[in-house]
């Protein structure tokens, strides 16, 4: 009885048991269950995440050229009149090469657009936004990707390798203006529509060897413009050896000749009956170069301090017929043999001395040389007629301090002592910033 | 024009022309993959590296010793994710050498084979210098390293054909020399895990994701932004409240805003090698881990 009774509870309790464990086995099965299912969901959704994720939006402008725009203005405050500015001792440039207008002005902007085309060519189009009168083309060029043995092809418009200076964009520039000899020789910066062929040695110390014809569209050419013929207008030939110097310091030094032709090159000036007249040369122009630049950073690493240092030395032989008086605006046209050889510098030093700040100095200096004139040697016309050609050697001195919050962004103040004037010293304060938008751009060395 | 064509005669025949030998010449944006080229590639290659652990990869001078030593390579290897696109597409414009050019088998982007950190959700230039395609300082972590070798192996193999065997068989050598040291860094760097590092640019993520370190702060205020006072005040204000353990920088940054810092804050400044020859031990990728581990265990005792 006692043995029956206790073995009944014992089944019973068994069975309680197993009815309970088979519950919880079921229960457990139904949560296991719930979450396979949600990890499940979990799963799939991931899944089409990652397909949208790994299908990127398409569309007509994914292929778009990389875009970055360059925003500069700036305070001017000049002593003397720029609308006066002359170079006195130089035949004129076509261009214009004088500091700007006085006052608050809105600089030059540019608008880049550049881009692989296809495998054997990369694009460049750089559209300057003047604030007065519309677009220009500033640089417009094709260049070869798939040519080998060190030789690039380039054409289209761009910057004649003719000096370091030249080739730098504006933006880039370390002082706001360019160096008198660069306004005198080659009337601010020469952009030549034409052909460049550039070869790179293959050796350890860099050396190239450069060829560019042009239509001579622009001082030391002209007629502005160029002329009207077939073939080529101006020819420039350029090479440059560079290399490292122990653990900090970089150099490239280069020599370049440019010869063109210029016919009717006109230029402005005052006689001496006090009439404006035009004036005009033709016959052939010929100019050296010859560029050094060194730059050192501890380490060449340039995050902290560094120092540049620049100077080109520009040698110019000009020779063929002055016409005076070409428009027979005052005492009727005349004309007579003329050479001269001339010459100019400049010197500067960029010093980094903590992280964004800058300071630097340049000199610059033009010599007026041997210049024989036929129609003042003869007598028929004194050097007052020809005021501007009267011998003169201009100088100046120019500071400036720039800071670069980042890469992106320049404000700069410069200050100039300028006699490139016969008869004026020109004052000359700048308060510029220099903003670039967009793409990241690359500098030259 | 003569004087022109003379002095052309004398420069050539005064430069040494560089090693027209059977060797590959690779060159690298950055000293690790140098590191690992000459790991993969032993006397096959010649390898030049245009930059030191000195130097900051973001800002490096076009200068004409880089374009003459692209000029003669066969193969170029850089970090990519726009990490030298400052320097890097001028450089590959002005060297006439098609081998090396965007889309050709000598042009190799290491950070495109590994999974990358820090891909911004917002891309801005006010959030400062940063990299629309993730984070391109890749090979702090060595597992990246791993794969990075094993797609550059490949594209060695397929450059060099004469030579494959050689890549293949000393990657397949590096690989597992590399894996056992993965296994033993790991087991040395775990007391790092958890430990809250300052550093001074984002150029140590992948090292701290691997290890499981955690960034604090960093001494740039943004990306590529200098270490300003301002900024400095804040980060003492916040080791005050949360310290950090140590404050991590690289030997191409001055020193000068993590000592200040570390003085302030009274936590140890520590600078890792971050790449190959960063410090006297770092001679090679498996010294770089071995002296980075080491340098930062110190730190944290």
């Amino acid at each position: 009885m006692y043995g029956k009774g206790t073995m009944g509870l014992a089944v019973a309790a068994a069975l309680g048991f197993a009815g309970t464990a088979l519950a919880q086995t079921q229960d457990e099965l139904s949560t296991l269950r719930e979450q396979v299912r949600q990890l499940d969901k979990r799963v799939t959704e991931a899944e089409n995440a990652a397909i949208q994720a790994s299908s990127r939006p398409t569309g007509e402008n994914v292929m778009n050229p990389a875009v970055s725009v360059i925003l500069n203005g700036i305070y001017s405050n000049l002593s003397q009149d720029p609308n006066a500015f002359r170079i006195n001792g130089f035949v004129p440039t076509l261009g214009e090469v004088g500091p700007g207008a006085r006052g608050l002005s809105l600089g030059e902007s540019e608008l880049a657009l550049a881009s692989n085309i296809d495998h054997n060519f990369r694009g460049t189009l750089i559209a300057s936004i003047s604030p007065e009168d519309g677009i220009g083309v500033e640089e417009g060029y094709i260049q070869t990707l798939a040519l080998s043995y060190g030789f690039t092809i380039k054409a289209g418009r761009f910057f004649s390798g003719v000096g370091y200076q030249n080739q730098i964009h504006a933006h880039a520039w370390d002082f706001t203006d360019a160096p008198l000899a660069n306004k005198a020789f080659l009337g601010n910066q020469l952009h030549e529509d034409g052909i460049q062929l550039k070869w790179v040695a293959p050796t350890e110390t860099y050396f190239d060897l450069g060829l560019e014809v042009g239509r001579g569209r622009q001082f030391p050419a002209g007629p502005a413009g160029g002329r009207n013929k077939n073939g080529v207008g101006s020819s420039t030939l350029f090479t440059h050896v560079g290399g490292d110097l122990g653990t900090g310091v970089a150099w490239q030094t280069g020599v370049s000749y440019l010869s063109t032709s210029p016919r009717d090159r006109t230029f402005d000036d005052v006689d001496s009956t006090g009439a404006t007249v035009t004036n005009s040369f033709t016959g052939k122009s010929r100019l050296w170069v010859l560029d050094g630049i060194l730059k050192w950073a501890p380490n060449y690493n340039p995050t902290y301090t560094s120092l540049k240092l620049q100077g080109e030395f520009f040698r110019r032989k000009e020779n063929g017929d002055l016409t005076y008086d070409s428009t027979a605006a005052s005492l009727g046209p005349q004309t007579g043999g003329f050479t001269s050889t001339q010459s100019g510098w400049y010197l500067q030093g960029v010093y980094q001395f903590v992280p964004m700040w800058r300071v630097g100095y340049r000199y610059d200096r033009l010599n007026a040389g041997t210049t024989s004139n036929g129609l003042v040697d003869s007598g028929a016309l004194t050097v007052t007629d020809l005021p501007i050609l009267a011998r003169y050697n201009p100088t100046r001195h120019t500071v400036m301090v720039d800071w670069s919050p980042s890469e992106f962004s320049r404000v700069r103040l410069q200050f100039a002592s300028d006699k490139s004037r016969s008869d004026a010293t020109d004052n000359q304060v700048f308060l510029q910033y220099i903003v670039s938008l967009g793409a990241h751009g690359a500098h030259k060395f | 024009m003569k004087a022109i064509l003379r002095l052309i005669v004398a420069l050539s025949s005064t430069f040494a022309a560089l090693p027209a030998s059977a060797a590959l010449n690779v060159f690298t944006c950055e000293p690790e993959w140098g590191a690992l080229a000459q790991e993969l590639g032993g006397d096959k290659v010649s390898v030049y590296s245009a930059t030191t652990a000195l130097q900051d990869p973001h800002r490096i001078e076009a200068r004409p010793s880089l374009i003459a030593r692209i000029r003669s390579a066969d193969l170029l290897i850089c970090s990519g994710s726009e990490l030298e696109i400052g320097w890097i597409p001028l450089l590959l414009t002005q060297s006439g050498n098609s081998k090396v050019q965007l889309g050709n088998p000598g042009y190799f982007e290491a950070s495109q084979y590994v999974v990358k950190l820090e891909i911004p959700k917002v891309i801005d230039r006010a959030l400062g210098d940063i990299h629309p395609g993730g984070n391109p300082h890749v090979h702090t972590d060595p597992r990246n390293i791993a794969r990075i070798a094993q797609a550059l192996e490949e594209r060695m193999a397929q450059i060099d054909p004469a030579n494959a065997e050689n890549y293949r068989s000393r990657g397949k050598s590096f690989r597992e020399r590399w894996q056992a040291a993965i296994a033993r860094w790991e087991r040395q760097a775990a007391p790092l895990k958890g430990v809250p590092i300052v550093v001074y640019h984002k150029d140590f993520s992948y090292f701290i994701n691997w290890t499981g370190m955690r960034e604090a702060a960093s001494l740039e205020p943004k990306p590529g932004i200098p270490p300003t006072p301002s900024h400095l005040a804040e980060l003492i204000d916040q080791m005050k409240r949360a310290p950090a353990k140590m404050i991590v920088y690289s030997p191409y940054s001055s020193p000068q805003a993590a000592e200040f810092l570390s003085s302030r804050a009274n936590i140890p400044a520590v600078m890792v090698p971050f790449t190959v020859g960063g410090t006297d031990k770092a001679k090679d990728l498996f010294g770089l881990f071995d002296d980075t581990i080491a340098r930062l265990l110190g730190a944290v005792k």
